[in-house]
Parts: structure tokens; C-alpha cells; sequence
């Protein structure tokens, strides 16, 4: 088989940037290693919290629940966005990557900060073993774990900043190029999003590098609880846009190609990324509704801010909407609603990410509950929320990402995509398991069930539905997890055997259509990076200056707790 | 740069509906009166929980139908609140100021099926106020994940009937009166609603 018939035919991704789309394989590989292990992991929780069937001891439950967290959230999703981002940066600007020893540098660090933070978690299973990092993937002090936990994170974070200087720098050497031309749509939404990533970020670091690494080596007595809290929140609530972004990048520009037509409009696509770069991190208070300490105007900024964030995302749900419409009426669709049968469900790339948009859908309105602050009594800390953000993250974010591989593992990989059946089968299965589990988790919230927990039955009291009975929703979520972990595996096994064939013509085309109405006709402020960097910055400055300023008052480390349980000896008593 | 009409529409409706969103929560909070867990309990030296408020926790009357409870919740219990610790009880009809910390990790202190809900964190206090309607029963479970027996974490708050309350001394372990705590769950799910009103 002659490589350069196939290449002159079909010019894959992969024989265009042999570099990138090494790379890209790479990112792939280790993001769905994460997915099968922690979908694994997933259905372990599923059945042992439900009683359905437990073989771990509780106490291992919460060392399956971090790796489970840190390897979906984290690792799963970060080392994909950052396979699409690298894609699409190379694809749009047309540019092979800058220094493949750079991008390898980055991709090997993240990797090495991912294994470090893995072993911590996994050691945990092992008793004789003295590492342990059984913190859920929030880590909150006074818990504490190894410190190779904490520096693994550290390092982790560090390979993405270097990602994205990768990134400037591509887009920065095709600017001197290209003088005037605005960047690509792709490239747009990538350097938006890793702004957005450096300003969100900080705080994560600082907690991590200043407070927690010397405090797990033992250099730092005590950390103030509540201060790290807040600093985790001022990131954890932006990385939940990280994930996001990715997938808006390919509802934007992947999904209405995949319809039968083309994006409506590339300036409103812009529009809504700079509204997520300002808008993403002021808000991380509304994941602390519920704690003490923090003055309720500060809450009510970030409620606000909150709900203005839905705006983005409502424009999304009418953009991808509209595009899929347009698509389906060129294919000969018609009718206010009947137009929705000439769309290509039998397409495992569209179906999936057609599904997801739905389930996010369903998300939003969860979210919505969650963000109104004094209905979050009710909800916070529940089962209600894995049920929401199993819809998100778990799902609009996932079910994506598994769409856009299908389409994309052909270029990347110069090979057809193998078991169709399996492909066409699994986004459906994947929907029904979810809507089992997620629906079930919003219920047995109401009823007061609480979330991260082995073993949900009380002795003083008893749990009341207010929809069906506690029975049957332990039953649903027990269902859901193992279809859902079927699904998963249906997917892994259409990318591994794609992977391992060999190469023929891929049947995908790869070209995606221009908007209809191009980025001419944006005002040109739009592609000013800077300027939305700035306002960004000083919205977070507003939202977090007095907050962080009234908690430091009493001294960085006041109130201040040891560490629970102590890792490590103090390093001076092992040093002496 | 051109916006088609319906975009147009649309993008004024999800105006109009953020704002109608952030509207109806700031009614909750001067309409019914829904306050936020705030700054207002202060803060406590951790470390020190003896030289403070929290160093014998319990029930106090403070006025005719008024009580405080301070809550320590540790690993893996609430005291008071888990039988052990004497569970909590309070007479019907009656308005409580809770003021919840915790002496190790971070806990949750949820009051199942009603809104009284807190992170209890070290060096925070966290303070709600909630009024007591009929005699019953409520559980208490820590939802925040404290380690390797948190789902063991858990208690009991006991309304009794105001004819039968022997006063807030009555906390400790041995004088829990085990009939009254039988209270079912159905009427600790019908009082939800006057237990609901958290206006700390
Ligand atoms: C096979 C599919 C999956 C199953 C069966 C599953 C099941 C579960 C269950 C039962 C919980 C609740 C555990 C508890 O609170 O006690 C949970 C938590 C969670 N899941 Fe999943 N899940 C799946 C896929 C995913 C995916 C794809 C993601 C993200 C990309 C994800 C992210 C999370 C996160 C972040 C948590 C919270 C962890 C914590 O509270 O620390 N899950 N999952
Ligand atoms: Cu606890």
C-alpha cells in the first residue's frame, strides 16, 4: 500500500503535520486511558453507594471517588481540550507546530504531574504503602495528602501554561505574516479560552504552591480553611469553562458542518467567547453559598455575575440550533419541527454531539436551580449536584469529545474508522444511561441524600422522595452507571481498533466551511485581546479584592488548622 | 455588523430572563426573608475550641421562646446531635439560633428535608436561625466528605411537644428520651415547611 497515493488523495491531518497529529495521538491516548479507568471507577460509586452490589470497603470508596474526579475532570477532559486546541491552532493557521521539542517539553510535563498525582491517589488502595491522597479531587485542608499529590498538580498546571505560550507564539509568529488579517475562528476561541485559563489559574497555584506544598512537607504549622476554600473556588468554577469552551469550539465550528451546512455567524461566535472570558471567574462564590465567613454581598456579586453568565450560552443554544436548521433544510427539511428528521442520526460524530447539546439543555435549567442562592440551601451538597453537573461535564463536555473523535480519529490516525455499528450504537446508550443516573441523582438530591458518600443510609432517620420512592432511584442510578460504562466501553473499543488496522482511505473530509456571515463584518475591538484581558482582570480584582482582602486581615494563616491526617513528619524532626 | 431579527429577539428574551432570574432571588432575600449564611457568626481559634463558646456545646434558653444551640461537629460526629453526644432537642414552637464550627476537618451540618444547610469550617462560625413548628423529628448528616467514616457522620434533632420539654439541660446522652424520638418521618416532612424559613 503506497502511503503517498493516500496522501495525494485525501491529505489527512495526520500526513499534512506528521508532528501535530503525533502529538495530538499522544494527548488522546492518555485522556482515554483517564476516561476508562475513571468511567470504571464511576461504576464502583454507582453501585456501592446505591447497596446494590459492594465489593470495596466503604473507606476505599473515597480513594475510588478522588480518582474518579481527578482523572474524569482533570485528566480526561485537560489532556483532550488539549489535543483539540493543538489541532486547531495548527489547522487553522495552516502552520506545523513552531518546535516539536517545545510541545513535547509541555506534553511531558503534564504527564509526569499527572502520573505523580495518579500514584498518590491509587497508592491509597495499598495500605502498606505510605502515600495516600484521599482528598477528593476539591482537596480542601485540613485534609491533607502526599506531598507528590500537591506537586503533581502543580506541574500539571504548569504543562498547560506552557501550552498555551505554545499557542501565542504559533498565532504570534502567523500575525507577522499575515499583518491586519483577523485570527481564524478556531484560533480565536483557543487563545480566548487560555486567558481565561491564566487569569483563573492564579489562585489555584497560589493555594497549591504558597499554602499547600509547604504545608504537606511540613514548612507551614497550619492553613487557614476557609482561604483555601476560596482560592480553589476562585479557579473552580472558570475550569468548568475550560471544559466547556473545547466543546463550544466544535458546536461552533465542527457540528454545523456535520448538519449539511455552515456556522451563521462568525462574529456573534466571538462575541459569546469574550463574554466567558470576562464573565467566568467572578463568580466562584456561588459554589460557597453555603459557607461561613464570607459577607452576602459578595455572594449576591456572584449570583449576578452568574446568571449573567447564562447569556453566552443561551446565544450558543440559538447559534447551534440555527446552523443545524440551515443544514437540514439544504438537505430538503422542512416544516417548523419535521426539518429535525433530515439531520444524520445514524452519524455517530453528529448524533453525539447533537445529544450532548439536548442533555446540556437539561443542564442549564439544573444549574439555574443551583445558582439561585437561596435555593441552593436546598440542594447543596446533595445527590442533586452529580446530577447536574453529570449533564455538563459529564456529559454535554464528554459526549462531545467522543463525538469529535469520531471524526477526527480518522485524521489524526490516516485510518478508516472501524466498527460503525458499535459507533452508531453508542451515543444513544450513553443518553438513555445518562438520563437514568442524572435524573434519579436530581431526585435523590431533593430528598436530601448527600453526594460523596460510601454509604447513604442513616440509622436516625430516614429519607422521604418527594418524586417516586428512595428505592427506585438507588435502582436508576445503579442501571445508568453500568449502561453508561458500557457505552464507554463500546467507544474505547471503536478507537483502539481504529487505531490498530491499517491505513486506508478515511472516507471524512476534513475542510470546514467558512460562516455566512464572515469575521469581516465584526468591529474590529472584537479581536483586541488585550482589552478583554484587561476588563477581565479588573472584574475579578472587584469581585475578589475586598473578600480576600477582610479573610487575610487576621493573618494568612489564622484561623489556622494542622493538617488531618499529617502526611509526612515534619521535614525538620526527619531532617534532624 | 448584522444581527438577524430572531437573534435579535432572542438575545433581548435572555436579557429579560437573567434579569427576571437575579429579580426573583433578591425578593427571597427581602421578600420572605431568606438571609445567607454570612460573617455574622465570626471567627474562633480552631485549635482552642476549649477557651471559647464551643467549650461545652449544647442547647442554652435565651429567651422565652428563643434558644441557642452550639454545634461542634469532629470526625465523625456532631456534638450534640449524634446520640452518643446526647442529640439535639428543642421545644415546639420555637425560634433557634444555631452557631455551627467544626474542630478538625471541613464537615456539612444539613437538616434533611428542610433548607437548614452549612459547611462547617474550621475557624468559621456558621450562623442560621429557624423556626420550630410541631413536635418531630429531623435527621442531621454531615455532606461534606471529612474521611474515611464520614457516611457514619450523622445525628438527630428532637422537637418535643412544648408540654413535655424538660429544658435545655436536657441534652446529654442518658436523659435522650427514646419515645419521643420515634416521631415519624411523615410529620418531620410536614413541618419541613415552617422549618424551612432560615432567617439568620
Ligand atoms: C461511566 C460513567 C460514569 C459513572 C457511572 C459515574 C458515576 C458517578 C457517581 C455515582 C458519582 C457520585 C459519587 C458520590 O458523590 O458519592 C460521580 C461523581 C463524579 N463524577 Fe461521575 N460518573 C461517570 C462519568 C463521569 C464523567 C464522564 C465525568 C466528567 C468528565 C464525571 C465526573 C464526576 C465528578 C467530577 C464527580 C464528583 C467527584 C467528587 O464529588 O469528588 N463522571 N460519578
Ligand atoms: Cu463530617
Amino acid at each position: 500500500m503506497s502511503t503517498e497515493r493516500i496522501e495525494g488523495e485525501l491529505g489527512a491531518f495526520r500526513d499534512e503535520y506528521p508532528d501535530a497529529a503525533n502529538v495530538v495521538r499522544k494527548l488522546f491516548a492518555v485522556s482515554f486511558a483517564a476516561l476508562g479507568i475513571g468511567g470504571l471507577f464511576g461504576l464502583i460509586q454507582a453501585l456501592h453507594r446505591t447497596g446494590v452490589f459492594r465489593f470495596i470497603p466503604s473507606k476505599d470508596y473515597y480513594t475510588v471517588l478522588t480518582g474518579h474526579g481527578v482523572l474524569l475532570a482533570l485528566v480526561f477532559t485537560i489532556f483532550f481540550l488539549c489535543g483539540i486546541f493543538t489541532w486547531s491552532i495548527v489547522d487553522s493557521l495552516e502552520r506545523p507546530l513552531e518546535s516539536v521539542t517545545f510541545t513535547k517539553t509541555w506534553v511531558a510535563i503534564m504527564s509526569t504531574g499527572s502520573t505523580m498525582a495518579g500514584v498518590a491517589i491509587l497508592a491509597g488502595f495499598v495500605g502498606e504503602i505510605p502515600f495516600q491522597a484521599d482528598v477528593l479531587f476539591t482537596f480542601y485542608p485540613p485534609l491533607q495528602a502526599h506531598p507528590i499529590f500537591y506537586i503533581g498538580l502543580a506541574l500539571f498546571i504548569i504543562g498547560t501554561w506552557l501550552a498555551g505560550i505554545d499557542w501565542f507564539r504559533t498565532y504570534w509568529n502567523w500575525r507577522g505574516d499575515n499583518p491586519g488579517q483577523s485570527p481564524p475562528l478556531r484560533t480565536f476561541m483557543v487563545l480566548m479560552t487560555m486567558l481565561m485559563w491564566y487569569l483563573s489559574t492564579l489562585g489555584v497555584a497560589v493555594e497549591v504552591v504558597f499554602f499547600l506544598i509547604p504545608w504537606s512537607l511540613g514548612l507551614i504549622q497550619a492553613v487557614d480553611p476557609l482561604l483555601m476554600r476560596t482560592l480553589f473556588w476562585y479557579f473552580g468554577h472558570p475550569v468548568v469553562y475550560f471544559w466547556l469552551m473545547p466543546a463550544y469550539l466544535i458546536w461552533y465550528t465542527i457540528l454545523p458542518k456535520l448538519a449539511g451546512g455552515r456556522l451563521f455567524s462568525d462574529p456573534l461566535a466571538r462575541i459569546v467567547f469574550v463574554l466567558f472570558l470576562v464573565l467566568s471567574t467572578p463568580v466562584g462564590f456561588h459554589h460557597q453559598y453555603m459557607d461561613p465567613g464570607i459577607p452576602e454581598g459578595f455572594k449576591f456579586l456572584a449570583m449576578s455575575n452568574t446568571m449573567f453568565l447564562l447569556l453566552p450560552s443561551l446565544l450558543t443554544a440559538f447559534t447551534v440550533v440555527a446552523s443545524m436548521e440551515y443544514g437540514a433544510r439544504r438537505n430538503g427539511g422542512t416544516g417548523y419541527l419535521s426539518w429535525l428528521r433530515n439531520l444524520p442520526w445514524g452519524e455517530p460524530a453528529f448524533a453525539a454531539m447533537a445529544l450532548a447539546g439536548l442533555m446540556f439543555a437539561a443542564g442549564g435549567f439544573s444549574g439555574m436551580v443551583n445558582a439561585g442562592m437561596n435555593v441552593n440551601y436546598l440542594v447543596h451538597n446533595t445527590l442533586w449536584v452529580p446530577g447536574h453537573f453529570h449533564l455538563t461535564v459529564g456529559t454535554a463536555v464528554a459526549l462531545t469529545f467522543m463525538g469529535v473523535t469520531y471524526w477526527l480519529w480518522p485524521q489524526l490516525t490516516g485510518k478508516r474508522l472501524q466498527h460503525r455499528t458499535l459507533a452508531t450504537i453508542q451515543p444513544y446508550l450513553w443518553f438513555v444511561g445518562m438520563t437514568l443516573m442524572s435524573n434519579a441523582m436530581h431526585r435523590g438530591g431533593l430528598a436530601g441524600i448527600p453526594r460523596r458518600t460510601a454509604e447513604p443510609q442513616y440509622e436516625n432517620f430516614e429519607f422521604e422522595a418527594l418524586f417516586g420512592t428512595i428505592g427506585e432511584i438507588r435502582w436508576q442510578i445503579a442501571l445508568g452507571g453500568i449502561l453508561l460504562t458500557l457505552s464507554l466501553t463500546l467507544f474505547l473499543i471503536v478507537v483502539v481498533g481504529t487505531w490498530l488496522v491499517d491505513r486506508s482511505a478515511i472516507a471524512v473530509d476534513g475542510d470546514l466551511p467558512p460562516a455566512l456571515s464572515g469575521p469581516e463584518e465584526a468591529p474590529r475591538a472584537i479581536n483586541n485581546l488585550r482589552l478583554w484581558l484587561v476588563i477581565a482582570v479588573v472584574l475579578v480584582a472587584l469581585a475578589y479584592g475586598p473578600p480576600l482582602y477582610t479573610m487575610i486581615q487576621d493573618g494568612l494563616f489564622y484561623p489556622g488548622q494542622p493538617p488531618q491526617p499529617t502526611a509526612l513528619e515534619p521535614l525538620w524532626e526527619v531532617l534532624l | 455588523m448584522h444581527i438577524h431579527r430572531f437573534e435579535k429577539v432572542w438575545l433581548a428574551l435572555a436579557l429579560v430572563f437573567i434579569l427576571g432570574l437575579i429579580s426573583t432571588i433578591a425578593y427571597g432575600a427581602v421578600g420572605p426573608g431568606i438571609e445567607m449564611i454570612d460573617a455574622e457568626g465570626g471567627t474562633v481559634d480552631p485549635q482552642n475550641l476549649d477557651e471559647t463558646e464551643f467549650a461545652d456545646p449544647g442547647v442554652e434558653q435565651v429567651g422565652e421562646d428563643e434558644y441557642e444551640v452550639y454545634v461542634v461537629a469532629k470526625q465523625f460526629s456532631f456534638e450534640p446531635g449524634t446520640p452518643a453526644n446526647g442529640v439535639i432537642r428543642v421545644p415546639a414552637n420555637s425560634e433557634v439560633t444555631f452557631y455551627v464550627t467544626s474542630q478538625d476537618v471541613v464537615h456539612g451540618f444539613e437538616v434533611v428535608g428542610t433548607n437548614l444547610n452549612t459547611m462547617a469550617i474550621p475557624g468559621q462560625v456558621s450562623k442560621m436561625t429557624v423556626e420550630f413548628g410541631d413536635a418531630a423529628t429531623y435527621g442531621i448528616v454531615c455532606n461534606e466528605y471529612c474521611g474515611a467514616a464520614h457516611h457514619a457522620m450523622e445525628g438527630r434533632i428532637v422537637v418535643v411537644p412544648e408540654s413535655e420539654y424538660e429544658g435545655p439541660g436536657a441534652t446529654n446522652a442518658t436523659s435522650g428520651n427514646e419515645t419521643t424520638t420515634n416521631a415519624s418521618v411523615a410529620a418531620a416532612q410536614q413541618v419541613a415547611g415552617s422549618a424551612t424559613e432560615v432567617t439568620a
